[in-house]
């Protein structure tokens, strides 16, 4: 009897961000980045990254509806029977979109245009996904809370690095601020940077992930067989 | 002529992979071998031609605002759109589920290939991206239909030809960081240049 309230005592003691609990937000950050070394979400990683504006938008969604699917899944994971359990977090998982969608058609009606589709499919973002069958389902919800909140913000500062420079290259522009114009101003006349159409197009985006992969991996040292 | 125009126009030109990025999860994961992608590109295919008229018919009789006038005057006025997402999933879930008993019953080797990613077609982007992309462009029911199984061939097509260029890349010497998923992002983004050269076409 006491040693189990010792132990009780011992759970309960344990800080709101110890150090196994700050490894759910710090590893996917880089060495099990959900983007660049698991494969994961790459779809809507890509097609919203022209701007570093309705990137952000993207991010911030998906970090809400991976702490929220999470949170819910883990809430659920005793009531869920594994046989129905995908279209259970695909229920869970398009209602938060839902919500998202409708959020932001209610209150940034112009992002909502400019995202399009793109919201919606975070329905069949694989990370959100991936984390509730391979987390939120066998774990407690503060848990599941915060593996959700480190896997979105490895996705998020991805694609915002993939942003950052699509929109730097293609547009001159960071956040729709012109740098190349400022820059060009300084050189005086007949002096201009030149933007490259390519990075707009959808192969500028495969190009620098191909590349940003690259530099990570390097740095990690994780190799592919 | 319409219907031939998209049907080119969702092969080529408005290709899932290259112009939109969609379904890329199992276009790099299935891709290392033709056979495999053969395989996953006629599922894809399938369920791409079905799941856009069902769904069609689901948001214009159903979901659309006004839709449900069929049902009486009450209903008139009632718009269900905002349960697009959840209704097209479910439609999409099921179709998987249906295709994975066929693939089961019929091809075993292959659905052993497959392995997981058979299950995860349901959440392939390039499946509900095509039913958002044809309720947001008001297509009629036979531009669904066709627009539907343009965009599966489409994927198909990518995904065969990724497969069958990463089959030759085994013989090349590829440096540690750029193996695997490095090295295919950035041939996907040549190829997408390749594509690109479609766009001028005015159809």
């Amino acid at each position: 009897m006491s040693t189990e309230t010792a132990q009780a005592s011992v759970k309960q003691a344990e800080p709101l961000l110890s150090k196994r609990r700050r490894k759910f937000i710090s590893d996917p950050l880089v060495d099990n980045n959900p983007i660049t070394i698991q494969v994961l979400g790459i779809c809507s990683a890509l097609a919203v990254t022209t701007q570093l504006q309705p990137t952000l938008v993207m991010a911030i969604s998906v970090i809400f509806v991976m702490v929220m699917a999470n949170l819910t899944i883990s809430l659920l994971r005793n009531a869920i029977p594994s046989r129905v359990r995908i279209i259970v977090q695909l229920a869970v998982i398009a209602s938060l979109v839902t919500l998202v969608n409708e959020v932001l058609k209610a209150f940034a009606f112009d992002m909502y245009k400019e995202l399009s589709v793109f919201v919606g499919l975070i329905i069949t973002n694989c990370i959100v996904m991936g984390r509730l069958e391979a987390f939120a389902l066998g774990n407690k919800p503060y848990d599941s809370i915060l593996d959700g909140f480190g896997s979105a913000l490895g996705y998020a500062w991805i694609i915002l690095a993939v942003a950052f420079f699509r929109e730097l290259l293609g547009s001159g522009s960071v956040f729709g601020v012109q740098i190349y114009d400022a820059i060009s101003g300084l050189f005086g006349e007949g002096f201009s940077l030149a933007t490259n159409g390519l990075m707009v197009s959808p192969v500028g985006a495969f190009i620098i992930l191909g590349l940003i992969i690259w530099v990570q991996r390097t740095k990690t040292g994780y190799v592919e067989h | 002529m319409e219907l031939v125009n998209l049907a080119v126009k969702s092969i080529f030109i408005d290709n899932m992979v290259f112009a939109y990025f969609l379904g890329m999860c199992s276009f790099l994961a299935v891709s290392k071998k033709v056979s495999t992608a053969l395989g996953l590109g006629a599922a894809v295919i399938f369920v791409l031609s079905v799941t856009a008229p069902t769904n069609w018919l689901l948001n214009e009789y159903i979901l659309k605002e006004g839709a449900l006038a069929w049902a009486g005057p009450t209903f008139a006025t009632v718009d269900l759109s905002f349960l697009r997402f959840i209704m097209f999933i479910a439609v999409i879930a099921a179709m998987v589920q249906l295709v994975e008993m066929i693939v089961e019953k019929f091809a075993p080797a292959l659905y052993g290939a497959l392995g997981i990613f058979l299950p995860l077609i349901a959440v392939n982007c390039a499946i509900l991206g095509g039913s958002l992309f044809m309720a947001q462009r008001d297509y009629t029911i036979a531009e669904a239909t066709v627009y539907g199984f343009g965009s599966g061939v489409g994927f198909f097509l990518a995904m065969v030809a990724l497969a069958a260029i990463r089959e030759k890349l085994k013989y090349s010497n590829v440096p540690d960081g750029l193996k695997g998923l490095g090295i295919t992002m950035l041939i996907t983004g040549l190829m997408g240049i390749a594509f690109m050269s479609f766009m001028g076409i005015d159809l």
